[in-house]
């Protein structure tokens, strides 16, 4: 699957929250599309990923 | 020939800008047409806008908003009086987006904050030694009332949290998402984005310290969001906030708004 535009193989089925947990990245400050679609963060153990999708994942630092 | 006169519209004889100027106004006074101060004079044609300026004398009320609205473009004026546009966080981003959206006269500015201002939020805050103590959202209002007193501002002293968005910013076109902690961000971003299915979110997300001003962008990552920043440069410590790239910032983030209330969606 594409992850902010870089081609990612996933070598096992798995969900978005398995996805994000493995790649060490913050629930809390994070905004993520699949498809052109938000994802509401409640639902992130739901969304089961295909080699189809495509992710943008945004990443939130502080400061403003 | 019909002329839009500070703000009036007359039948003129008068052939070129500066021979209008001598017979209205006065030799000395600055002349701006269609959105341009001249220094030469120049030829008059159908429905073109001219501004009058004396110098030194406070304009009457009437004559003060075509004045001010003398330097935009006349057409880009119009849509950007019509905008609607809520600003969540009024720290070093949303005073600063707030002074640059008043003075460019966004119609409606909705402003969003339940903080008071402190002594530390003076080295990059649109805010003064004056205003300390008072609620963010009073020292912003009563700066913007100086700066364009012709655009309407609503404001609410209160936290954003999940269960306050949809009825906060409901009617608004755009957010502006200047929030200082990473998770407020993100809440704002993915509840706005669920719940408010037309909203257009400009957010911002590093901006501290001072490395290169040109680090600094604004991106799409998303089909209603918009990102403004370098991306990583978060706060911490020893990496503060400063005025210059806090302004930048909020200065992407003001154009990105002004651009999106023209239609112009691309970054």
């Amino acid at each position: 699957m594409k992850v902010n535009g870089t081609l990612i193989t996933l070598d096992k089925s798995q969900t978005l929250f398995d996805f994000l947990q493995s790649q060490s990245i913050d629930f809390n400050t994070i905004a993520v599309e699949r498809n052109g679609e938000i994802i509401p963060r409640s639902t992130y153990q739901n969304v089961v990923l295909s080699d189809e999708d495509t992710l943008e994942i945004v990443r939130f630092v502080g400061g403003g | 020939m019909i002329i839009e006169v500070n703000g009036k519209k007359l039948d003129l004889v008068y052939q070129t800008a500066f021979e209008a100027r001598d017979q209205i106004g006065n030799e000395t006074d600055i002349v701006i047409l269609n959105g341009f101060q001249i220094e030469k004079d120049s030829k008059l044609s159908e429905n073109d806008t001219l501004t009058l300026i004396r110098k030194g004398t406070m304009p009457k009320q009437a004559e003060l908003e075509s004045m001010m609205m003398a330097r935009h473009t006349p057409n880009v004026h119009k849509k950007v009086k019509e905008g609607k546009v809520a600003i969540a966080g009024l720290g070093g981003l949303g005073s600063n987006i707030a002074v640059i959206l008043a003075r460019i006269g966004v119609g409606q500015l909705f402003l969003v904050d339940f903080d008071i201002v402190e002594p530390s939020n003076l080295n990059r805050q649109s805010y003064y030694i004056s205003h300390l103590g008072m609620p963010k959202t009073v020292a912003l209002k009563k700066q913007l009332k100086e700066i364009n007193p012709f655009i309407k501002i609503i404001t609410q002293n209160v936290k954003v949290t999940e269960d306050n968005i949809l009825e906060l910013f409901n009617g608004y076109d755009i957010i502006c998402e200047a929030f200082d902690q990473p998770e407020a961000k993100s809440m704002l971003v993915n509840v706005s984005l669920n719940q408010l299915s037309n909203i257009k979110i400009v957010s911002a997300s590093g901006m501290a310290g001072y490395e290169s001003s040109n680090l600094i962008k604004t991106v799409k990552p998303m089909k209603r969001l918009y990102v403004c920043g370098d991306l990583e440069n978060g706060a911490e410590i020893g990496k503060g906030l400063m005025a210059p790239r806090v302004q930048i910032c909020a200065g992407h983030q003001a154009n990105m708004v002004l651009r999106l209330l023209l239609d112009i969606e691309d970054v």
